[in-house]
């Protein structure tokens, strides 16, 4: 660990030539010195970063065997059980790659693998930096680029699915034109423009693997290079503790801690990937057999993302459904297949803005919530998780049938309620969580933890003696901010102090006003208020320390 | 909360030796770093920050020969995947070659198993090195402060303006207007240029090749299908329209009018009919036999699973649940219209003929399925 050493020759040299053309030594140091706060849930993101470029990488090696083609063919290769069968030319190259060319099967793995990964990893991260307040000011055009990551990962994941023409994608497809049918008025029109006539046409399979391999996965890329670019400019957020302020971020240097660390870390997950594709098998096409628009088994799954759409498909009810002058408008199928993930997804990227409209907090944030200490919002996300996770379980009713004996139809009228009714009770019942985790946050705080050392005191009475927290856990208590609770008459009182007349204040005023502080209220009325708690002066410690004959410390 | 926080570093931190009570000392690995106002010890390395976590020299020569060891074995099994990649061929005609399923199969985990210990190796080795050779410590520095000053953004506004006066591009309307009325063609040009994607939908989602007089074909098996077929009650037979297989149409139907044409022949047993279907309705029947369209109405799924004793027909992707005895109204599920119905006779060979096109339009239910019927 010399300071004195010096680099390389040929480094030196490479260094100087490169710096010689851009005047990079300056800025180069800064960036090396970047500080990456620890935290494991840090790494979330991390593995969604990982698994694309494992996505990319398979995808590249898979693009040379695989021919976008609906000519129909007869096959006759190396995957003998399947020779004299009738299949599109898409189907056949697929075959070819798992059965003919040599880790061609195994890349297939690794690319489906890295996919579900990719996905289910954006979704944890996005989760992680909701529950934690992270999208708050300055953030929030990152998080809005996070969930047109999301959203785009999810339709390239449709596509890339739809590829090898087996028979569950192309059932996938199906669906995917059958909801295009039902947009009022543009239904017929965009169906048919982009299947090139009638389904299943012979174009369809080419257009999406344009999607899919060029047209998505560039938009992809750059948004996760501005994604990372403004990470990188913002810093990361936070979680509180000893020295972490709004001002100043703590972590690892970028050179060289957090880059071996980050190094080994997606060699682990490259890792975790391939050992999957090649111990657990997933979508073995060559089982399915080509897509035919006439056959179907049953007990058909999408991949785990599509989960949601096919469960709202299945449980929304068909009463809603209605014509205008005769004109069709399923509302059945155009509800679950627009307007859920328009909820979803709209949801997500309106959040921030909905609630700094409701709290009014325009401050900027580096240092993240803790999910406790943000009860409404923590609410708010447990209820969409239950919405979302009930919605994947719908899309399993039959699998859930079968496997429990329950009646089909039992199934379903459950979720049908369950999706209404388990997001509120999601939602209160993570609050009053919260809530709870905030009293016993200001006892320790007040109190000390409790030490599980009981003791008889002079006067015969038992008690925990409770010791003091160290620094580290004061500061992450102390974290919380204090919450205002906000009113009608709150929003009144401050405009009222400038106005003397006592007219009603403006902000208050007016269905949006009022609205607001509904929404306000709502928002901020349960709180465990921390002010005037003082770190470690409780009664219980003072017990305690003063049988163990320690000074009692408060700073 | 910000400002709890520099308070209480401040407040604490009076001079070298007065350490935050509660806190470790920095010798027992835990973090401290420096704050603008603590005091620094001296740290050999390039950062102003509190070594906190240096390994002996012992400790990291016996973390290099593991992480050396780890690195070893990803060696050895990056070579393990090159032997697995020559054992077994791509083509049939040595006795091991991918082709077979088993073989697949062991190549496949052949592959993986050596390329993923590879990767972990290499993960692992580096873990060690990252963990248990290198110090740990946490450094810090500043958030940019967000909104620029009050100066840089006048200076940038003023500039900015003053440039834009400059170009005429404020002043002059007419400059400005005829360069957005430009660009309004251009903008539409590429939503023009997607025009050919595909054919208008016209009625094309309403006509079917069914028309009177076409006799049907067992699916898979191409043989025509007589009444006497389904003399059995409650059987189903899937069934397309008569095609020719020619050089024109080597492979037969094609999947587009496959996907519009398949209908489901069920054999209803007497009397099993609900009054609610219609005289026409039964008109379209034969001898008990009913016909309709496979395809669900919901979102398109071959509604393929019909259960003989209650006479339903369940599509499995989302479980629209048709009566098979009731012009295939929708007793549940997500669908809205009943299955089509195909209006069948026999002709004079006794063959089962269709008499006309479908009852409706086939498929999901789109914006005018309904509209002139």
């Amino acid at each position: 660990m010399s300071t004195d050493s010096q680099a390389p020759k040929a480094l030196r040299g490479v260094g100087n030539f490169i710096d010689d053309r851009f005047h990079l030594a300056k800025t180069g140091e800064k960036n090396l010195r970047k500080v990456f706060p620890n935290h494991w849930s840090f790494m979330l993101g991390e593995i969604a970063l990982y698994s694309f470029i494992i996505l990319l990488v398979t995808g590249v090696f898979l693009t040379l065997w695989f021919k976008p083609s609906m000519q129909e063919i007869v096959y006759d290769g190396p995957y003998e059980r399947l020779n004299g069968v009738l299949m599109s030319e898409a189907y056949a190259s697929t075959l070819h790659i798992d059965f003919g060319v040599r880790g061609g099967f195994l890349v297939r793995q690794i690319h489906h693998w890295a996919a579900l990964i990719f996905v289910a990893s954006l979704v944890v991260h996005m989760l992680r930096v909701f529950f934690t307040g992270a999208f708050r000011k300055p953030r929030e055009i990152n998080w809005l680029i996070g969930v047109g990551i999301f959203t785009l990962a999810m339709i390239e994941g449709l596509f890339g699915y739809s590829l090898p023409d087996d028979l569950p994608s192309g059932m996938g497809v199906r669906i995917l034109q059958g909801v295009m049918l039902a947009l009022p008025l543009v239904g017929t029109y965009v169906s048919m423009f982009l299947f090139g006539g009638e389904f299943p046409g012979e174009d369809i399979i080419s257009r999406l693997y344009m999607l899919h391999i060029l047209l998505i996965p560039g938009i992809l890329l750059a948004l996760i290079a501005a994604h990372f670019m403004i990470l990188w400019h913002q810093k990361h957020t936070q979680y509180p503790g000893t020295g972490r302020t709004n001002k100043k971020v703590v972590g690892t240097p970028m050179f060289p801690g957090f880059a071996v660390k980050a190094g080994g870390f997606f060699f682990f997950v490259f890792a975790v990937t391939v050992g999957l594709s090649a111990f657990v098998q997933i979508n073995p096409i060559h089982l399915f057999g080509p897509f035919t628009p006439t056959s179907i088994t049953s007990g058909l799954q999408p991949d785990w993302y599509m989960g949601f759409m096919e469960g709202s498909l299945r449980i929304f009810p068909n009463w809603l459904d209605f014509q205008i002058f005769g004109y069709a408008v399923p509302i059945g199928v155009l509800v679950p297949g627009l307007v859920v993930p328009g909820l979803i997804f709209g949801g997500l990227g309106a959040w921030p803005f909905i609630e700094r409209w409701i709290t009014g907090d325009h401050r900027a944030h580096n240092v993240a919530d803790r999910p406790r200490n943000a009860p409404v919002r923590t609410g708010v996300g447990v209820a969409g998780i239950v919405f979302y996770g009930l919605l994947w379980l719908a899309g399993s009713n039959d699998i859930l049938s079968h496997t429990f004996s329950i009646s089909l139809y039992w199934t379903t009228y459950f979720f049908r309620v369950a999706v209404i009714v388990g997001p509120i009770i999601g939602f209160i019942v993570a609050k009053r969580i919260c809530l709870g985790l905030q009293r016993r946050d200001r006892e320790t705080l007040e109190h000390g933890y409790e030490s599980g050392t009981i003791q008889q005191l002079p006067s015969g009475e038992f008690i925990e003696v409770h010791k003091e927290s160290s620094a580290d856990t004061v500061h992450v208590l102390e974290s919380k901010e204090e919450v205002d609770r906000i009113d009608a008459e709150t929003i009144s009182s401050i405009e009222a102090a400038t106005d003397a007349n006592g007219v009603e204040a403006p902000a208050a005023r007016g269905l949006k006003g009022r609205l607001r502080a509904k929404l306000a209220h709502w928002y901020t009325k349960d709180n465990v208020s921390f002010e005037g708690v003082e770190a470690h002066t409780g009664h219980h410690l003072h017990h305690g320390a003063a049988e163990e004959k320690e000074p009692a410390q408060t700073h | 909360m910000t400002d709890n926080n520099d308070t209480n570093a401040s407040g604490a931190s009076g001079g070298p030796d007065d350490r935050v009570i509660g806190t470790p000392s920095s010798a027992e690995g835990e973090t401290i770093v420096s704050g603008a106002d603590e005091p620094r010890r001296e740290h050999a390395g390039p950062y102003p920050a509190e070594e906190t976590h240096k390994h002996s020299e012992e400790e990291q020569r016996r973390a290099e020969k593991t992480a050396a060891v780890w690195f070893l074995i990803a060696f050895l099994a990056g070579i393990g995947f090159f032997v697995a990649y020559f054992a077994w061929g791509p083509n049939a005609e040595g006795e091991q070659a991918i082709a077979d399923p088993q073989i697949a199969q062991y190549s496949n985990m052949a592959l993986g198993g050596t390329l993923a210990l590879a990767l972990f190796g290499i993960g692992a080795g580096m873990t060690v090195w990252a963990r248990r050779i290198m110090p740990h410590y946490e450094v810090s520095s500043p958030y940019d402060e967000l909104p620029s000053s009050p100066e840089e953004k006048g200076s940038f506004s003023e500039f900015f303006m003053k440039s834009a006066d400059e170009s005429g591009f404020t002043k002059r309307p007419l400059l400005r207007r005829t360069l957005l009325l430009s660009m309004v063609p251009l903008g539409l040009a590429p939503i023009v240029l997607l025009r050919d994607t595909g054919p208008l939908p016209g009625d094309k989602l309403k006509k079917t090749l069914w028309e009177d007089g076409t006799r049907m074909v067992v699916e898979g098996t191409n043989q025509l299908i007589k009444a006497s077929d389904l003399a059995e009650d409650g059987s189903m037979v899937t069934a397309f329209p008569e095609y020719p297989h020619n050089e024109e149409h080597p492979h037969g139907l094609s999947l587009n009018d496959q996907a519009k044409t398949v209908i489901m022949l069920i054999k209803i047993p007497e009397g099993d009919f609900k009054p609610g279907m219609s005289e026409q309705q039964m008109n379209w029947t034969h001898d008990g036999i009913i016909a309709y369209s496979k395809i669900c109405t919901h979102v398109g799924c071959p509604a393929a699973l019909y259960e003989r004793g209650s006479h339903r027909i369940l599509c499995p992707c989302h479980q629209s649940t048709f009566d098979a005895t009731d012009g295939a109204k929708v007793v549940f599920g997500p669908a809205h219209r009943p299955l089509p119905q195909l209006p069948i006779g026999v002709d004079d060979e006794g063959y089962l003929i269709a008499k006309g096109d479908f009852s409706s339009a086939v498929g999901p239910t789109f914006w005018d399925a309904e509209k002139g019927d």
